[in-house]
């Protein structure tokens, strides 16, 4: 493809800093004004390995990755060997001069006499790689600064001197590479972050002040994110021992009144649905953070996939409501994570954030994120009007009970995993058994009056309706574009909400579409079998990837061309 | 004046003559004699019989999992540091389903104290043998007797440089309030394990068999020693001591999170400038 947008692909061994220049080249192109959709694939060990980074990016909207190569960085021999293949026409190979290359257009960074040291390597790689897609030296200029700053003025400009050099190295040679159209000048600023940062800030947006996890990649680095931001705002982490103690901590402190977050990926998540029942009955917001990964078990820790749907909506024993949001994308991860904790702490219930593997290392340039634009986070009640005679399970119409903290007047506030009576003590009396449940699962119907309906885009009354979830939607929104001005009329129905659905809001979309065709990162087509469910719709035509890469506009059209086969 | 009346008198579910009753009572007046209201004491528990002990007393109560009180107290804790956080369970509920919270609340030192009613045996379940059965000790479930050694909480307290580590005797309430008086006084985390009979499962540890063997710890026995701790803390068959068997002055885990300092959770508001600025960090 030939676009308006690049790939650019960094390849390398884990420790041979391909993440540095990635990011570093990330920020100066979102500094520019560009967009940015940034695809990481990793092994699961720390050194050694095959990784990427790859940068798509270009003047206008990017949404999802794609396997074609403009410009492949190698900084291994294994690097030219798997991707030289992807290169399109216009591809370039930048490599140092110790790489068998193929036959194809390509700089030849003569590293050893552009950097003193192999330490430097990075940033000369940096210069080249900004002076061939015509990036403003003067903002890597101050990216290397910015970078280097802490270590004193020498170490700045021993690099700055490695950067103007590889800068101009680059503009001696012949290179078939076109600079890249020029950044809409009214772009804005701009700010740079991963889905995962954008969850974190979500949660601190949210009012989240108590986070408690145990490390699982890929929801790790939601906890990372808010410990190193969070020192700011006062927030209180702490690493638990196991994810059960992770849950936990997180419900005790939010019965004391604490916004709490818990972050973790699908095993263990596995680990927390006692907490999540827990949460269930004593009617606290905790706000779940699950990054899916392949499974079962311990499945491909580094890569992606969709396949916790079902093991969300269905974890912790017993029935009670819940709410389940799918961002499609960073903006989604912040705004999505902030309603998480707005509902959660409205509806006194356990509130999910579904992302994935490719959305929480996806870097993005989005626009600042609007903090005036959020509702107030719901207050607490601290000194409740009625005093000793407090009740914290009243029976009310809507099923949410006023909710006092303790410790701040009289008022007691009794919670009890058995099944309680208004005050909060245990009771086996049956007809209290039966109130409480009901009253409990009429918070259920608030959260359906509120979910958020999926997004459409595209014309009435498709030839093809591609209907998906989550990260999934880049890559959905790509193959409209390129179906564009063929016979197929087609649109895109993305769930970032996927449970409770609502039937009425969605139901006409898939109605009316000749064909649908659902399109999610799994095995089994769990939305599609909700869906069904929920609403009787069938949908029989399925894109389903579980290879732990995240979709592409050319998987989905490679699908939807056996599909017609 | 706050007296043992505030925390109320509930009927119990529990067997008569179980040692349950008098820990409760215990508890009530430790915390009367401390001064504090019912409204200023949080008491976190698991499941089990000794679990239910808060249901029969007024205070604020989070009843969790089986297992689970030391993190949820633990969370409580951090979120309002004004709150004086008790968890209280069995030794199945405390030692066993939560044995790693154990270990993680031994090392991470939070200001809250642990009762654990230890009767050696799962009540609630009808009898089968818990980590601190002794070995050899026959059960419905153990008909061939317990193969395991009995875990020593007491003695992996000690070992561990807990800064409170005690040994009460449900027979003893006078001595046992004031072992959970100075618990709450101790500023980390604090271990009361309380010899209980269970009448109805544990007919090797009766009533009779405590008052034989159990013994007060005297001004001989200095806690601070860690040696004289660990070797007291060894000391369960022919004669078992009850009082402050190990004791030292870690700093509770509260003093390394700075973001305490700014108050209870609850009562904060958003601060707006910090996300303001936390957002630009990313241009
Ligand atoms: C996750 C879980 N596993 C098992 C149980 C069943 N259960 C309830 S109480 C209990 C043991 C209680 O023993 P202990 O903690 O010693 O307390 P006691 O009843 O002896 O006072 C068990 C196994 C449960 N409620 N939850
Ligand atoms: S079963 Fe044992 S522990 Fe439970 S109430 Fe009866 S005597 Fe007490």
């Amino acid at each position: 493809m030939n676009g308006p947008d690049i790939n650019i692909v960094i390849g390398g061994e884990a420790g041979q800093g391909l993440v540095t220049v990635g990011d570093t080249l990330s920020r100066a192109l979102t500094r520019a004004g560009y967009e940015i959709v940034v695809t990481q694939d990793y092994m699961s060990r720390i050194r050694g390995g095959h990784n990427t980074f790859a940068i798509r990016t270009g003047p206008d909207p990017v949404s999802a990755p794609t396997v074609d190569i403009d410009i492949l960085v190698a900084l291994d021999q294994e690097s030219v060997d798997l991707h030289a293949g992807q290169l399109t026409a216009r591809g370039l190979i930048v490599a140092g001069d110790d790489l068998r290359l193929p036959d194809a257009p390509c700089l030849r960074v003569p590293y050893r006499r552009l950097a003193p040291k192999p330490l430097y390597d990075n940033v000369a790689a940096l210069g080249v790689l900004g002076s061939a897609v015509c990036n403003d030296l003067s903002i890597l200029e101050r990216l290397v600064s910015e970078a280097f700053e802490k270590k004193g003025p020498e170490v700045v400009e021993a690099n700055l001197s490695v950067l103007r050099a590889a800068y101009a190295w680059v503009r001696e040679q012949e290179h078939p590479f076109a600079c890249m159209p020029p950044a809409p000048a009214d772009a804005g600023p701009r700010i740079m972050l991963n889905g995962n940062e954008a969850i974190a800030l979500g949660a601190l947006a949210g009012g989240c002040d108590f986070l408690s996890f145990y490390p699982m990649t890929p929801g790790t680095s939601v906890a990372l994110a808010l410990i190193d931001k969070g020192r700011e705002t006062g927030l209180v982490a702490e690493q638990a021992e196991d994810e059960i103690a992770a849950v936990n901590m997180a419900l005790g402190a939010a019965y004391a009144g604490a916004r709490a977050i818990v972050s973790t990926s699908g095993g263990g998540f596995a680990l927390m649905c006692e907490g999540v029942s827990l949460a269930g009955m004593l009617e606290l917001p905790v706000v779940i953070v699950v990054a899916q990964r392949p499974g079962p078990a311990t499945g491909l820790p580094t890569r992606s996939e969709q396949a916790d749907l079902n093991l969300v909506l269905y974890a912790g024993h017993g029935e009670f409501p819940r709410a389940v949001f799918a961002p499609g994308g960073v903006e989604d991860c912040f705004y999505l994570t902030h309603r998480a904790f707005e509902l959660a702490e409205r509806y006194q219930s356990p509130a999910f954030v579904l992302t994935d593997q490719f959305l929480a290392d996806s870097y993005r340039s989005v626009a600042p994120f609007d903090l005036d634009a959020l509702p107030e986070p719901p207050e607490h009640l601290l000194r409740p009007e009625e005093g000793r005679a407090y009740k914290r399970y009243r029976i009310t119409e809507d099923g949410v009970s006023p909710r006092a903290i303790p410790g701040f007047s009289e008022a007691l506030v009794v919670s009890d995993s058995d099944e309680h009576t208004e005050d909060g003590k245990l009771t086996e009396d049956l007809s209290v058994r039966t109130a409480m449940q009901d009253k409990r699962l009429r918070k259920g119907y608030g959260l359906i009056e509120e979910a958020v309906p999926p997004d459409y885009y595209g014309p009435d009354r498709p030839d093809l309706l591609l209907v998906c979830w989550g990260s999934t939607l880049g890559a959905a929104l790509e193959t409209l574009r390129r179906l564009e001005g063929r016979r197929t009329r087609a649109a895109v129905l993305h769930f970032r909400q996927v449970w409770p659905l609502n039937g009425r809001q969605f139901l006409p979309f898939l109605e009316e579409a000749a064909r649908v065709v659902m399109v999610e990162g799994n095995s089994t087509g769990q939305l599609a079998a909700l869906i069904r469910q929920e609403t009787g719709f069938l949908i029989d035509n399925l894109i389903l990837r579980y290879d732990g890469l995240p979709f592409t506009a050319a998987f989905i059209l490679a699908g939807l061309g056996s599909l017609d086969a | 004046m706050v007296g043992m009346e505030d925390y109320g008198q509930f009927e119990t579910a529990w067997c008569p003559g179980c040692g349950n009753h008098a820990i409760l009572k215990a508890v009530k007046k430790a915390l009367a004699g401390l001064g504090l209201a019912p409204h200023e004491v949080l008491l976190v528990t698991g499941i089990g019989q000794a679990a239910k002990a808060p249901l029969y007393m007024n205070c604020n109560m989070f009843t969790g999992l089986h297992g689970r009180s030391l993190p949820a107290a633990t969370g409580a804790r951090l979120a309002n540091p004004g709150l004086t956080v008790i968890a209280e369970s069995g030794d199945g509920c405390s030692y066993g389903e939560g044995g790693n919270h154990f270990l993680a609340a031994l090392r991470r030192n939070v200001n809250i104290t642990l009762l654990a009613h230890d009767n050696q045996v799962y009540g609630l379940t009808k009898g089968q043998a818990s980590p601190t059965t002794m070995q050899g000790m026959k059960t419905k479930a153990q008909p061939f007797g317990q193969p395991s050694l009995a875990f020593n909480p007491v003695a992996v307290a000690a070992a561990m440089r807990a800064g409170f580590v005690a040994r009460g005797f449900s027979g003893e309430i006078e001595h046992l309030a004031g072992l959970i008086q100075e618990a709450v006084r101790h500023p980390g985390f604090a271990l009361v394990d309380i010899l209980q009979p269970c009448v109805s499962f544990n007919k090797l540890n009766t009533f009779s068999w405590y008052k034989e063997r159990v013994y007060r710890l005297g001004p001989e026995h200095d806690p601070t020693d860690f040696a004289q701790a660990m070797s007291k803390a060894q000391e369960f068959g022919e004669r078992i001591p009850i009082g402050v068997i190990a004791r030292n002055d870690r700093p509770p885990f509260e003093a390394g999170v700075p973001g305490l300092a700014r108050g209870p959770l609850a009562a904060r508001s958003l601060d707006r400038d910090a996300l303001r600025r936390i957002v630009e960090s990313y241009a």
